[in-house]
């Protein structure tokens, strides 16, 4: 070290410096931790694994016997070798639809609502608590709400609208929830900046706050979207088709007014079947619906990368 | 929408009549008024026995000052005096802190800054401020400098052209910026970033602008850009700068106000108060009152 030798350094206080830091212990507790922490992730990757190649290992008759006429075929549960899936990849993605034309917005609004124009008053904070309750409200709670207020209060009866209404009850709290949290974590900094040269609470908030969350609002909202997607139960009271389900040549959005099914549905009435070749329907949908789930929760994480900001 | 605005650049002068000489006996510590600088030249503020709350909290008292028009006065003080508080009375920046209240009167051209009928949007378009720390949107540096004049109705792009380019080069920033206009104000350094509020606060073309502190997240290079553009700009803006730094209050300010704090007993709570207010080169040279001495010499407790 030529560069750093003055004097005073040496001598006694070189011999203290030695003597507390080079002890040459090593952090046994240190590495007990660390290994009780690898194991806890192996375990819960290892479940995950295990369940998937499961699936893969039980459906792959179906994939390597008739892969296109599955994923095309109709929701059949008297008839094995005709059964598929396609009725809900449909319903699934119109369900998805209908949550996110509802949710996103209504949820977003909320939210700016209680974050910028609320305050501190008693009233936004206990309706903010209360939004945390919703949002651990079991889903077949909704699903009660659904077939009551939708189906029937409102007459939609057993309808792709009234099912992607309870789902997107179901979600509007995690929507707030997480709409809240990436309007929050911009800095106060960029609202003051806005109110500096004149600009309005709206103005401050839809060209910067707005913008700046973005990204983490849009990260939520995938994920709830993914969360709906793989909802069985409100859909279900709501009254998805588990049986026979005929869709007639009606557009996408007329279809909107119709019976439907989707793909947590078709597992639950293919399970519910007797027999081997509905246990491989059974494992074949899940897989359809997991990579439905995976797509648009990789699709949040893109999202969420591709537009992160830095203060 | 429609905002009242408020009648535009009113030169109404305080009367003289109207002075009250707050000399109160059971006020010892405050300063009494000092109208120096109104006597020569137009007043912009006239705060008149100023007191800010924060709930119930009495954070700065009977502050009384003149701000002259087209001169850079600097508040100086220790921490916890209020003299941030006091400077975002005046464009009703508290206005967004819930608890906070004031009493008393800030007279902006003659009018009342706290009367109902008073649009605090329009204030801050017209009183603009830069903070602390450097607080660029995320966006481009055009759209930070055309933010201000888009929400104020200019929609014209040669018209934001104009105005950037000529906001810019008030801040010396032009040539630094001229060929990364569209990229972001994020990538700037600190000091480009402040130069940048600076030319995003003289964009809505203001008549006042308030400094607070602009200038302590910042190197003393980009620190003396930043003093000689105040020094340029005072031609046309009047200037309020909070500082913890007595030279810098010494090298740019016209006039200073020393603020301190004063420990009540009872409460054990802190309350702050403007001890002097004169022009600068009187207050660190002679101030009349021995605790401003002790500050700026640096003997502060």
């Amino acid at each position: 070290m030529p560069l750093s030798t003055p004097q005073s350094v040496g001598g006694s206080t070189a011999a203290a410096v030695t003597a507390g830091v080079a002890t040459g212990r090593r952090d046994i507790k240190g590495k007990i931790i660390e290994g009780i922490l690898i194991l806890c992730l192996a375990s819960s990757l290892l479940i995950l694994t295990v369940l998937i190649v499961d699936l893969l290992r039980r459906s792959w008759p179906i994939w390597s016997e008739r892969p296109g006429d599955f994923l095309t075929g109709p929701l059949n549960s008297a008839n094995a070798s005709q059964a598929g899936v396609w009725q809900g990849i449909k319903g699934t993605i119109q369900l998805a639809l209908v949550v996110a034309v509802v949710a996103i917005p209504l949820g977003t609004a909320c939210a700016v609502y209680l974050e910028e124009y609320a305050g501190k008053s008693k009233l936004a904070a206990f309706t903010r608590l209360n939004v945390r309750n919703l949002a651990g409200v079991p889903s077949i709670v909704y699903g009660l709400l659904g077939l009551a207020i939708f189906v029937q209060f409102f007459g939609l009866g057993r309808t792709v609208w009234a099912g992607g209404l309870a789902l997107s009850a179901l979600v509007l709290p995690i929507v707030i929830i997480t709409a809240s949290e990436a309007l929050r974590a911009v800095p106060y900094s960029v609202r003051e900046g806005a109110f500096g040269v004149g600009a309005t609470r709206w103005e401050t908030t839809r060209s910067h706050v707005l913008p700046a969350a973005a990204p983490g609002i849009l990260t939520g909202v995938v994920l709830s979207l993914a969360r709906a997607a793989g909802e069985a139960a409100p859909i279900l009271l709501v009254g998805a088709a588990t049986g026979l389900l005929r869709t007639g040549d009606q557009s996408f959005f007329d279809q909107l007014s119709e019976a439907f099914t989707a793909m947590p549905v078709i597992i639950f009435s293919y399970a519910r079947q007797p027999g081997a070749d509905f246990r491989e329907l059974t494992a074949a949908a899940s897989v359809v619906l997991l990579v439905l789930v995976l797509f648009m929760n990789a699709f949040a994480i893109w999202l969420r990368n591709r537009y992160q900001r830095k203060w | 929408m429609t905002r009242p605005s408020i009648p535009s650049q009113q030169t109404a002068l305080r009367k003289d009549t109207d002075v009250e000489i707050t000399a109160d006996d059971t006020q010892p510590a405050t300063a009494d008024v000092v109208d120096a600088p109104a006597a020569s030249k137009e007043a912009v503020f006239v705060a008149d026995d100023l007191h800010v709350f924060y709930g119930d909290f009495l954070a700065v008292r009977d502050v009384n000052l003149d701000i002259a028009k087209n001169e850079i006065t600097a508040f100086i003080g220790p921490s916890g005096c209020g003299k941030s508080t006091v400077l975002r009375c005046f464009n009703r920046m508290n206005d967004l802190i819930e608890i906070a209240r004031v009493e008393g009167r800030i007279d902006y051209h003659g009018i009342d800054l706290y009367s109902p009928g008073i649009d605090a949007v329009e204030v801050r378009r017209r009183i603009g401020m830069v903070f602390q720390k450097p607080n660029p949107f995320p966006k481009s540096i055009y759209d930070n400098l055309a933010f201000g004049p888009r929400i104020s109705g200019i929609k014209k792009k040669a018209e934001l052209d104009e105005i950037v380019e000529s906001s810019l080069r008030r801040a010396a920033l032009w040539d630094e910026v001229k060929d990364r206009l569209k990229s972001s104000a994020m990538g700037m350094s600190g000091g480009q970033q402040q130069r940048l509020c600076i030319a995003r606060a003289i964009a809505v073309q203001p008549d006042v602008i308030l400094m607070d502190e602009p200038c302590s997240s910042l190197d003393p290079i980009a620190t003396g850009k930043i003093e000689e553009l105040m020094d340029e700009i005072k031609e046309e803006y009047t200037i309020i700068i909070v500082t913890h730094n007595m030279q810098q209050a010494a090298r740019v300010s016209d006039m200073t106000a020393f603020y301190s704090v004063e420990v009540n007993e009872t409460s054990d709570t802190r309350t702050g108060i403007l001890v002097e207010y004169d022009r600068t080169d009187k207050i660190f040279s002679n101030p009349t009152d021995e605790r401003t001495e002790r500050y700026v010499t640096g003997r502060f407790g």
